[in-house]
């Protein structure tokens, strides 16, 4: 069923180009390349709203300066990129750079997709003008002053853009430079995973070591250190991205959606390609001392575990393929920062589905009868127990935590 | 007027384990699926959540998962002299509600019926000729041990059952039930561990000679994933099992299962929240054009489909087939009519031993960890001479002690008072029961129908239940009880009681929600509603799935039954009703 609807589609983006007066007996494949490029670059994400057409905009961002939407990307002639030239595409792409040079802001990840190479851009906009043209207006920039005035990128930009196609690293392998093609442009996994500073550029001398955003950690996926994914063989890096869950953890927050709509439908050689490169430097890890285990927050934890964590998780921590992450020497838990870990026990959260993993497991609220204390005794003990060694968290963490998911 | 909507491929009447299952087998055929649900969507990340799910009020006292009795009951009498009154709470059945029904608030035990029972009528007449009593409808089923094997193994597979083979291809196997058919595979997951009183049971049983084994389980003895690809959990003893909705994806169910999955098929529709009102036929009476429901707003549709597959509890089976005018309805006086026929429920027998010296943990359990053994079940004993037929499965299964409901205490003591409270401490750790859950055999005067005077809110008559304990199952219970009690007595306890199923049924204990007929399968169109694939004889497209065909109950729960009836019914469809549709499938 799925096949056939794919094909069926493809054909029909295989006329619509044809009608937008695309040439050359090689536009089906282009296409199909770059509904394949789209994926890779997961531009659902920001520009369709579930349940509305495709790629008509006006996914909300909450940054930390304000809201921003995801533009509308069909090709109407209005509202969308209907009147955009390929040049316009390549210089949004790469420059950050909107129509009559308009410049973009960072939340559109121009300072990853300006690895792009053009030819893949040229296929990404093949693809686009056989989409549905939607009208559709959407306000781009819901900044308020004075982060809405566009001028102020100028500046930005020259802190934090390096402009320039990926180019491949000749010392290492085809592969390795595939997964870092992928990883540093479509991928643009450090959009969620790099530190950033003080005015919401990457840290790139912390590539992906891990950032918070909107109380969720995205954790460092480096092989290198104690909440590194360093203990993952390659075989791992690729399950969690093709399913959603592997024998460590399992995607939740944004990083499920990320599975959902885009990983699961890479090609298995390009996950690999990503597990090589991301594998790559892996440096063995000096051990981290825990937190005693007679200390008073550890011994409260325990019990707090022993009642209400333990039967899904297991007494061990080792929980459940596919089902309960484990919690032994699982990076999230030794992450530096709690954030996701306070939230998720006290708002709970769902893995996302996927084809190859349907079961979609929740991990249940307990904000309601754990108070804040309780949490952070529970969490400092889980940081600290089966080989994990990591700060212990403070009720004030947790309450401040709180008080972020009570304001949404 | 109902308004008509586009027709579609298949409606499938109730997401509970049959319908799941049947929908998820057609949706792999491209076919467009419209699933029906009179209560809401259940799913255990959001409805059955650990930190909230263990809550004794709100789910067995409170009934939260089944049907409300107001939205749709069944009226009650023991014999066609009487008038019927309406059942106003649930008391000795809980029909359940939402997607994954009674499967959700299930215990899990998970038998195959014997090979025997396929062809009981045959089996009992060529052994005992005319000691058979003539009160008796038995029947056989149409089909047989070798066509039903694969669909059992399906099922264990699908829900992982957790358990101890005891015939594996007619090699028997030391530690499982040799009484049972011949099995092509072992269980897909071993037996859970054992509480304290199940242990102590099972070393009583084999001191007297007797084969105990581990009961058949739907609660998962390690993490699994089943044949769908969906992840399960291994059960935890929690002791909210019964009643309740698993919260740690170890109890097998269709929304721990197969909904995942089903859900994820671009040509499945699940309505929820839709009631189905009847099956519309054409001119012809000969052919099922659709249904039509009710949505939550009360707005009337109705939905054309080239194939019906009516997939709910047994109750709304049989009274949608009667508002329906599917067949003729049973009459018991003139002994016509197939609607309706061969009733049977189960028959509850428990011995309960109270002892000085034991501390059982009763809290700790589920509801289908135990032991049991199958000697004085079915026809595996000798009855000649006995005067009855039939037998029942004796366990010991603790499904977990929650403090409301749990109060074992020795008959004469206060209901209320500091006696009450001192012997409530006395006697909750160190007591056990043995219970022996034993056959139902139909007779003519048991029976379904439409109620003449009581209607639900949308004016449909209700399903009218007239049901009273057969002789034979009255002289059964009182033999199976006995031997029961031979156990019990070689345990040594300080007391012990007794209650074997004897005089009317009354509906207001609550004793078994395995109730079992009224549109039976078998071989013979004239006493009975269904072929051998589930396919209603004369209206070819019209399935009808579920416990309702079965012609009488054995001494086992009906679950893993109704669950391969539904493969087979799936299978029926995949591999002969669709290469020429429309027809009776002939073999």
């Amino acid at each position: 069923m799925k096949t056939l609807l794919t094909v069926c589609a493809g054909v029909i983006g295989l006329s619509v180009s044809l009608a937008h007066g695309a040439t050359g007996a090689d536009s089906y494949n282009i296409v199909e390349k770059g509904r394949y490029l789209s994926t890779l670059g997961d531009c659902t994400a920001c520009h369709t709203i579930p349940g509305k057409p495709l790629f008509s905009g006006g996914v909300i961002l909450d940054t930390p300066f304000g809201k921003l939407a995801g533009a509308n990307i069909t090709p109407d002639q209005a509202t969308g990129i209907g009147r955009w030239s390929f040049e316009d595409f390549q210089n949004a792409m790469s420059k950050g750079h909107g129509l009559d040079g308009k410049r973009l802001y960072g939340a559109m990840p121009f300072t990853a997709y300006t690895k792009v190479l053009r030819e893949d851009n040229l296929a990404i906009f093949a693809y686009l003008k056989t989409v549905d043209p939607v009208e559709n207006k959407v306000e781009t920039n819901q900044l308020p002053f004075p982060f809405n005035v566009r001028t102020s990128l100028i500046g930005w930009n020259l802190i934090n853009f390096k402009e320039g196609e990926f180019k491949a690293d000749p010392q290492k392998s085809e592969q390795w430079n595939r997964g870092a093609y992928l990883v540093e442009g479509l991928g643009h996994c450090g959009t969620c995973h790099t530190p950033k500073n003080l005015i919401g550029g990457d840290k790139n001398d912390q590539f992906l070591t891990g950032a918070n955003l909107q109380n969720w950690v995205a954790p460092n996926i480096t092989s290198t250190g104690q909440d590194g994914i360093g203990a993952w063989s390659e075989a791992d890096i690729v399950k969690y991205l093709k399913t959603g869950a592997n024998r460590f953890d399992i995607a939740s927050g944004p990083m499920a959606e990320e599975v959902e709509h885009s990983s699961q439908h890479w090609k298995d050689e390009d996950l690999l390609a990503v597990a090589v490169y991301l594998k790559d430097g892996a440096k063995p890890v000096e051990a981290a001392k825990p937190v005693a285990a007679d200390d008073g927050a550890m011994v409260a934890g325990k019990a707090i575990y022993a009642d209400r964590c333990s039967a899904c998780h297991t007494p061990t921590g080792e929980g459940a393929a596919n089902l309960f992450p484990k919690l032994a020497m699982a990076p999230l838990v030794n992450s530096n920062d709690p954030s996701s870990l306070i939230r998720v026990v006290l708002a709970g959260s769902r893995a996302g589905a996927t084809d190859a993993a349907p079961t979609a497991p929740a991990m249940p609220a307990f904000g309601w009868n754990l108070s804040d204390e309780n949490v952070a005794d529970v969490l400092t003990y889980v940081r600290n127990t089966w080989g994990n060694a990591a700060p212990a968290v403070s009720a004030s963490e947790v309450k401040d935590v709180r008080e972020g998911l009570r304001a949404k | 007027m109902a308004k008509k909507l586009p027709s579609t491929d298949v409606v499938v009447v109730g997401l509970g384990w049959a319908g799941s299952i049947i929908a998820n087998e057609l949706a792999d055929e491209n076919l467009k699926i419209i699933g029906f649900e009179r209560g809401p969507w259940r799913d255990t990340a959001a409805d059955f959540n650990v930190a909230s799910a263990a809550d004794e009020l709100r789910y067995s006292r409170r009934q939260d998962l089944m049907a409300r009795t107001r939205q749709n009951t069944t009226t009650i009498r023991n014999s066609v002299t009487e008038t019927a009154l309406p059942m106003r709470s649930w008391g000795s059945f809980h029909p359940g509600n939402g997607t994954g029904g009674a499967g959700n608030h299930w215990a899990g035990i998970t038998f195959r019926f014997q090979p025997h029972e396929f062809r009981l009528h045959s089996h009992l007449t060529e052994r005992y000729g005319k000691e058979l009593s003539p009160e008796l409808t038995l029947q056989d089923w149409g089909t047989d041990w070798d066509e039903m094997e694969p669909f059992y193994a399906k099922f264990d597979r699908l829900a992982g059952i957790s358990g101890k083979a005891g015939n594996i291809k007619g090699v028997i196997q030391e530690g499982g039930n040799t009484f049972e058919g011949a099995r092509s595979e072992e269980y897909p997951n071993p037996p859970t561990a054992q509480t304290y009183a199940p242990t102590l049971f099972a070393e009583a049983a084999k001191n007297l000679g007797y084969k105990p084994f581990p009961v058949p389980s739907a609660l998962l003895s390690r993490p699994y994933v089943n044949s769908l690809g969906v992840a399960m959990g291994a059960c935890t003893f929690c002791g909210f099992c019964t009643n309740y909705g698993c919260a740690n994806y170890s109890k097998a169910s269709a929304i721990t299962t197969v909904l995942p999955v089903l859900v994820r098929k671009p040509n499945f529709t699940a309505m929820t929240n839709c009631e189905v009102l009847r099956v519309t036929m054409d001119s012809s009476g000969k052919r099922a054009t659709g249904i039509v429901y009710m949505d939550s707003n009360g707005e009337e549709w109705e939905q054309p489909a080239e194939l019906v597959v009516i997939s709910a509890f047994i109750f709304e089976n049989v009274r949608l087939m009667l508002l329906s005018g599917v067949g003729q309805p049973y009459d018991p006086v003139t002994n016509t009519g197939t609607t309706g026929r061969n009733y049977a429920y189960q028959t509850a027998n428990s011995v309960r031993m109270f002892f000085d010296d034991k501390n059982f943990n009763p809290f700790i359990g589920g509801g289908a960890i135990g032991m049991g053994i199958d000697e004085f079940n079915n026809d595996n004993f000798d009855h000649s001479g006995l005067g009855f037929v039939g037998g029942g499965s004796t366990r010991v299964t603790p499904i977990g002690a929650a403090p409301i409901d749990s109060r074992p205490l020795p008959p004469g003591t206060p209901t209320w008072g500091s006696e009450w409270k001192k012997a409530t401490v006395k006697n909750y750790a160190s007591t056990m029961s043995i219970g022996c859950e034993a056959s139902s055999y139909a007779t003519r005067t048991n029976y379904l129908s439409l109620d003449p005077t009581y209607k639900d809110p949308l004016g449909r008559p209700l399903l009218r239940i007239t049901f009273d304990f057969p002789e034979n199952d009255r002289k059964m219970a009182a033999y199976v009880t006995a031997k029961v009690g031979e156990i019990a007595k070689s345990m040594n306890p300080r007391q012990m009681v007794p209650s074997s199923q004897q005089g009317h049924w009354n509906s207001a204990p609550y004793q078994s929600s395995h109730i079992v007929g009224g549109f039976i399968m078998g071989a013979d169109p004239k006493n009975s509603s269904v072929n051998k694939h589930l396919q209603v004889w004369g209206v070819p497209n019209l399935f009808v799935v579920g416990s309702s065909a079965f012609p009488q109950n054995p001494g086992y729960n009906p679950t893993g039954t109704v669950a391969a009836l539904a493969f087979k019914a799936a299978d029926a469809i995949r591999t002969r009703y669709l290469k020429r549709p429309g027809e009776m499938i002939s073999v």
